[in-house]
């Protein structure tokens, strides 16, 4: 099944480099995702997070106010 | 304590490099030297430990515990040092407030928050005991404790909810101390280790190319301009000197590791601390950017309102500061 994973960051380098990091092990693993990047403050706020950037799969919330490394992103993806 | 780094600058520059004492060149290559060591030194081990602090100790147990808690006007304290101990990068600072303000937290508590973190952060206070010792940067963090409490009791006062922009204030009616458990990430300290120690090489990459250069800067200034220079304009009894410095340094923006250096040399030309530390305060605590970002939460009216309150704060504090020391 295709996950979603989401990214909530307004844009900053923090949220830039989990984005890189994210899309990088998706294609690194050929994992079956669809990365969407949330910018609009009020879609992050549904989340009900406080820092950014956050990483969301399936609408659940994984990581929040810090940038994961590669092993614990795959991790969460097997 | 840091004798063994000033015998090594000099024994680089007067011995290896062979420049006389009391060259321009010389004694701006010997400051360098010296504080980008000592600095990087103290730099690692503060940002090491507080790493080690805020892997710890989330954003969202502060929440919780503030709405939970009847604090009797002391939460503006705790939310003060709180802000002093957690720093977040500036783009958090929408959803830390919109998170503040729906977890039920008063708006003068959340602004209390908003203005320490940026003020006190860990890097400053590293670079704060190694330029100017441990009495100042106690002085120092203290000042900026008192700073985020007293501008967020007086702005909690000036009744500021209606110019809030209207989404914020439908989240302000619906704010339902919702509270929600903390979930905690459930890692040993084995497992935190190397988040924490990333974390730590990330910070340093960050922002060493600023200290480098705010170095670089104090250097040039060190060596080259005259003992008396800023004195004969801003010396103690110069009353407008804090506020100029202060609005001076709000459209500017730098982070405190940046500024910090260029401080220093400020200081040891002549000007009093008061009023550089009020110049680091505003260059470091109020930003464009930041005001850009608010934009999406405050009306231009309330954002000018806290610009201002807080601007009077360091103000008076770069007084009060150089009339202690």
């Amino acid at each position: 099944m295709t996950k979603v994973i989401k990214i909530l960051g307004t844009g900053c380098p923090k949220c830039q480099s989990m984005t890189g990091i994210v899309q990088d092990v998706v294609s690194e693993n050929n994992i079956d995702a669809k990365i969407e990047k949330v910018e609009d403050i009020m879609e992050i706020m549904k989340f009900n997070i406080m820092t950014t950037p956050a990483l969301v799969i399936d609408d659940e919330i994984k990581i929040k106010g810090r940038v994961p490394s590669k092993e614990e992103v795959l991790a969460f993806l097997n | 304590m840091f004798d063994w780094i000033q015998n090594i600058a000099d024994w680089l520059v007067y011995d290896v490099l062979n420049l006389n004492k009391g060259q321009h060149l010389a004694e701006a290559l010997n400051f360098f030297v010296y504080d980008t060591t000592k600095i990087l030194i103290l730099l690692f081990v503060v940002i090491f430990f507080m790493g080690i602090v805020n892997s710890y100790f989330p954003i969202d147990k502060v929440k919780n515990y503030l709405s939970r808690n009847k604090l009797y006007g002391l939460e503006y304290l705790m939310a003060s040092i709180f802000g002093a101990v957690t720093p977040f990068c500036s783009c958090s600072s929408v959803p830390l407030f919109i998170g503040f303000v729906r977890g039920g937290i008063p708006l003068g508590v959340t602004f209390t928050f908003l203005i320490t973190s940026p003020l006190v952060n860990e890097v400053a206070i590293g670079l704060f005991v190694g330029l100017f010792g441990l009495k100042t940067t106690i002085i120092y963090v203290v000042s900026g404790v008192l700073l985020g409490t007293i501008s967020g009791i007086i702005l909690q006062n000036l009744k500021l909810e209606c110019y809030l922009t209207p989404w914020v204030k439908e989240v302000l009616v619906s704010a339902q101390r919702e509270q929600d458990i903390f979930q905690a990430e459930k890692q040993t300290f084995k497992q935190r280790l190397p988040i924490i120690w990333t974390e730590v090489v990330k910070i340093l990459k960050g922002i060493i190319p600023y200290v480098l250069v705010g170095i670089a800067i104090g250097g040039l200034m060190h060596g080259y301009i005259p003992e008396d220079f800023f004195e004969k304009y801003m010396d103690k009894d110069n009353l407008l000197a804090v506020p100029v410095a202060t609005i001076l340094a709000v459209p500017m923006y730098s982070n405190a590791s940046g500024i910090l250096p260029v401080v220093q040399v400020l200081v040891s030309k002549g000007i009093p601390l008061g009023t550089a530390i009020a110049f680091m305060m505003g260059v470091v605590g109020l930003s464009l950017p930041e005001a850009m970002l608010l934009k999406k939460v405050m009306t231009l009216k309330l954002i000018a309102i806290f610009f201002g309150v807080v601007t009077l704060c360091i103000i008076i504090s770069g007084y009060l500061f150089n009339i202690i020391l």
